[in-house]
C-alpha cells in the first residue's frame, strides 16, 4: 500500500527545538492553507483559548477545532478536500477573557468578496481559476450604460445597468441581439466579474454577442421571493422598453432570465407567471427550498413564500421555458433542493442542463459556471468559424 | 476547373501554391493565367478589407471581390430584400433548431446501440447500429433538402437577378472574375461565405480558372457544409449539416483544423462520423495540407480521410 508523504505540519511537530523561530521559518516557507494533495492544513498563530475553522461545507460540522502545536502559539487543522475544491472560510478565535472574534485568515491573502463581507479562500489541489474570468487585453471591452426604468408595479424607479457588446450596432437593421436579464445585477458585476466574463466569452466566440440588463433589487427578500409585482416589472415594464429601444431579438429564444440564490427563485417565478415569454433560464444555486411533508423547512420566515411557491411548482410542474441551465455547489446546503428540482423541471418538458461544482454558495462559484451556462443558452459563432 | 485545397493559413502555404500554378513568382502569368487573382475574404466579415498579407503573398496581383461590403450595400439600398433575408434567417434558424433537437436524440440512439454492440453485436440484434445510423442519415438529408427548399423559395420570391442593386454588384463581380487568372477564397465564417457566394452568383461567373481555397473557403465549395466542434466550451457537440455551398466539389466533407476541433482519438465517435456521411469522403485539412483536385474532379490517390473502424 502506498504511504502518503508526511505532512509539513507533522514534520514541524517532530522538529527540535520547536520554538518561535522554527515556527517563523515554517510560516515563511509555506503558503497558507498548506495544500498537500487532497489534504489542506489550516493554520492560526496567536494566543487563544480555542480556535475554530468556520466554513459552510454541507455535510461537515461547521465549527472545526484547530489543535495547538505543543509548546508554540501555532494552531492547526487538517481537512481533506477533493480535487478541484474551493472553500470559503473564516477563523473563530476564543480568548481567555470570554471574547470570541471571527476573522479572515491573517496568514492567507486570498479573499472572496460578497455583499455580506469578505472571507478567506482555500483553493484545493487541482483548482484552477478560469482564465476567461480575468481581464484579457485582447478582448474588446463592451460598455455599461446606466438607465432608470420607472415601475408602477414596484412603485419605485428601478435602476438598470445595460451591457452592450464591443461591436454593438444600434442602427444595423440586420442585427438582433439576444437579451439576458440578470438579477442582483450590481453584485454580478462587482463580485462575479460579469462584464469581464461577457467581454472574454464574446471575444472567444464562446457566447453570442448579447445585451445584458443588470437589475437591482429594492427589498430583495420580498421582490425575489415569488413576487407578482417583480415579475410584472420584468415582463410588462422592463422588457417592452428594452425591446422598443434596442435592436433585440424579441423572441422567447432570444430572452433569458438569470439569477443566483433568491435571484434564481425570482427568475423561475417570473417565467412561471409569464410562460412563453422567456425561452431560457440560467439558475445558479437556486434557493428552491421545499417541504415534502409538514412545514419545517429550516429556512426561517423569509423562505415562507419561496417554500409555498416551490411546493406548488412541484405539485403541478409547469413548462415555463424551453431550456434551463441549473448549477449548484456540492458544498452548499441547497445542493439537495437543486438536485431534487432537476427531474421536476425535466418532467415538465423543459430541456435541462445541470452542472455541479466543488464549491459553495458564493459569487466565485456563480462566476465560474457562467461559461457553461451562457455558451449553452446563447452559443457563440464558434462552430461557423474556420480561419 | 482545377481546385487546390489548403490547410489553415496561420503559417501560409498560399504563396507556394500560387507559384506552382504560375500565379506569382518567375512563372507569373503562365499559359492561360494572365490577369489578376480575384480574392474573397468575406468570411472575415468586418475585417474583409484587412487583406494586406494576402495581397503580399500573391505578390500584389490581387483584386478583392469585396463580397461582404457588397452584401452590406444590398442590405442598405434594398430594404425589401433585407427584410426578406431577415425572414429567411428566422426560418433557417428555426429549421436548424428543430434539426438539432431531433439529431440529438437520433445520435444518442446511435451511440447507445454502438456501446451495447461492443465488442460484438448480439446475434439477435441484426444491423441495429446500421439502422440507427440510417435514421441519422435520413435526418441529415431531409434537413439539407428543407434548407435548400427554403432558400429556393426565397430566391423565387425575391428574384435577386431582377433587383437593381444585386444585379449591379453581380455584374461587377462577374467582370472581375471574367479576367481573373484564379480565384482565392480565404477562411472565416462559413455561413457568411456561403451566403455571399450564392447571392453574387460566383459559381456562374467562374471562367474555368483555378480556385485556391482553405478552411471555411474550402468548405464553401462543397455540396454539403458540415459544422463540427467537439471541443467547444459547452462540450462535444454533434456535427451538423448546415447547407449547400457552391457544389464545385461533391461527395466530400471538408474538415479544417480537424485535430484541434474533432476528437479524432475517439474511434467509435469517428466511426459514426465516417459512416454517417459516407459515401462522401471526410477529409481533414490540417496546417500544411495541400490537395489538388484536377478539372475532371477525380480525387488524387492517397488523401488522408477519416475512416470507419
Amino acid at each position: 500500500m502506498k504511504t502518503l508523504p508526511k505532512l509539513a505540519i507533522n514534520r514541524l511537530r517532530e522538529r527540535r527545538p520547536l520554538d518561535a523561530a522554527a515556527v517563523d521559518r515554517f510560516l515563511a516557507r509555506h503558503e497558507v492553507p498548506i495544500v498537500e494533495g487532497a489534504r489542506c492544513t489550516f493554520l492560526y498563530r496567536g494566543e487563544a483559548d480555542e480556535v475554530f475553522l468556520i466554513h459552510r461545507i454541507f455535510g461537515l460540522p461547521d465549527h472545526l477545532p484547530l489543535r495547538r502545536l505543543r509548546g508554540t502559539d501555532l494552531w492547526y487543522a487538517v481537512l481533506e478536500l477533493p480535487e478541484g475544491s474551493r472553500v470559503e472560510y473564516q477563523l473563530e478565535v476564543a480568548f481567555a477573557d470570554g471574547r470570541r472574534e471571527r476573522i479572515n485568515d491573517p496568514l492567507n491573502p486570498r479573499l472572496a468578496h460578497s455583499p455580506v463581507g469578505s472571507s478567506s479562500v482555500c483553493y484545493a489541489h487541482g483548482h484552477e481559476i478560469p482564465d476567461w474570468t480575468v481581464d484579457d487585453p485582447e478582448a474588446r471591452p463592451g460598455s455599461l450604460v446606466d438607465m432608470v426604468v420607472p415601475s408602477r408595479a414596484l412603485r419605485r424607479d428601478c435602476p438598470v445597468t445595460l451591457y452592450l457588446p464591443a461591436r454593438f450596432r444600434r442602427a444595423d437593421p440586420g442585427t438582433r441581439y439576444p437579451l439576458l436579464i440578470v438579477h442582483d445585477g450590481g453584485d454580478y458585476l462587482r463580485y462575479a466579474a460579469a462584464k469581464t466574463v461577457l467581454d472574454n466569452l464574446i471575444h472567444r466566440l464562446d457566447v453570442a454577442e448579447l445585451v445584458a440588463a443588470f437589475v437591482y433589487p429594492g427589498d430583495r427578500l420580498t421582490e425575489y421571493a415569488n413576487s407578482a409585482a417583480h415579475a410584472r416589472f420584468l415582463t410588462a415594464e422592463l422588457l417592452p422598453r428594452l425591446e422598443a429601444e434596442l435592436p433585440l431579438a424579441g423572441t422567447p429564444s432570444g430572452r433569458c432570465l438569470m439569477g443566483s440564490s433568491f435571484g434564481a427563485v425570482a427568475s423561475l417565478s417570473a417565467a412561471y407567471r409569464h410562460p412563453g415569454v422567456y425561452g431560457s433560464l440560467l439558475l445558479e444555486s437556486g434557493s428552491f427550498v421545499f417541504t415534502d411533508i409538514g412545514h419545517d423547512h429550516g429556512g426561517g420566515p423569509v423562505f415562507e413564500p419561496v417554500v409555498r411557491f416551490v411546493n406548488r411548482f412541484r405539485a403541478a410542474p409547469r413548462r415555463v421555458a424551453d431550456r434551463m441551465f441549473v448549477s449548484c455547489g456540492v458544498y452548499e446546503p441547497l445542493i439537495v433542493p437543486n438536485r431534487s428540482m432537476v427531474p421536476v423541471f425535466e418532467a415538465a418538458g423543459m430541456t435541462v442542463r445541470y452542472v455541479e461544482a466543488r464549491d459553495g454558495h458564493s459569487w466565485e462559484n456563480w462566476r465560474d459556471r457562467l461559461r457553461d451556462g451562457l455558451s449553452w443558452i446563447f452559443p457563440g459563432p464558434q462552430k461557423y468559424i474556420y480561419e | 476547373m482545377r481546385i487546390v485545397l489548403l490547410g489553415p493559413q496561420r503559417r501560409p502555404t498560399l504563396e507556394a501554391a500560387a507559384r506552382s500554378l504560375g500565379l506569382s513568382g518567375p512563372e507569373l502569368a503562365g499559359p492561360g493565367l494572365a490577369g489578376p487573382v480575384a480574392t474573397i475574404t468575406a468570411g472575415w466579415q468586418e475585417r474583409e478589407p484587412d487583406d494586406a498579407l494576402l495581397v503580399s503573398l500573391l505578390e500584389g496581383q490581387a483584386v478583392n471581390l469585396a463580397l461582404y461590403r457588397r452584401w452590406l450595400d444590398v442590405q442598405d439600398r434594398d430594404p425589401e430584400y433585407r427584410a426578406g433575408e431577415q425572414r429567411l434567417a428566422g426560418v433557417l434558424a428555426e429549421l436548424q433548431e428543430l434539426y438539432l433537437l431531433r439529431l440529438d436524440y437520433a445520435l444518442q440512439a446511435v451511440y447507445a446501440v454502438q456501446r451495447r454492440s461492443a465488442p460484438a453485436p448480439a446475434p439477435a440484434s441484426g444491423d441495429a447500429l446500421g439502422e440507427a445510423l440510417e435514421a441519422v442519415r435520413e435526418l441529415d438529408a431531409a434537413h439539407l433538402r428543407r434548407v435548400n427548399e427554403a432558400r429556393l423559395e426565397f430566391f423565387d420570391r425575391l428574384r435577386p437577378h431582377d433587383r437593381p442593386v444585386i444585379a449591379e454588384n453581380r455584374a461587377a463581380v462577374s467582370a472581375v472574375l471574367a479576367d481573373a487568372a484564379a480565384l482565392v477564397i480565404a477562411g472565416g465564417h462559413v455561413g457568411v461565405l456561403a451566403e455571399v457566394l450564392h447571392l453574387f452568383n460566383v459559381a456562374a461567373a467562374l471562367n474555368g480558372a483555378p480556385v485556391i481555397a482553405w478552411s471555411a473557403g474550402a468548405m464553401a465549395l462543397t455540396d454539403r457544409i458540415v459544422l463540427f466542434h467537439d471541443r467547444s466550451a459547452r462540450g462535444p457537440g454533434h456535427a451538423e449539416v448546415y447547407g449547400s455551398g457552391l457544389s464545385l466539389l461533391r461527395d466530400v466533407v471538408l474538415l479544417p483544423h480537424a485535430r484541434a476541433r474533432l476528437l479524432l482519438d475517439d474511434t467509435p465517435r469517428m466511426t459514426v462520423f465516417a459512416r454517417r456521411f459516407a459515401p462522401a469522403r471526410c477529409v481533414p485539412l490540417e496546417a500544411g495540407t495541400r490537395i489538388d483536385v484536377p478539372a475532371d474532379g477525380a480525387w488524387p490517390p492517397g488523401i488522408r480521410t477519416i475512416e470507419a473502424a
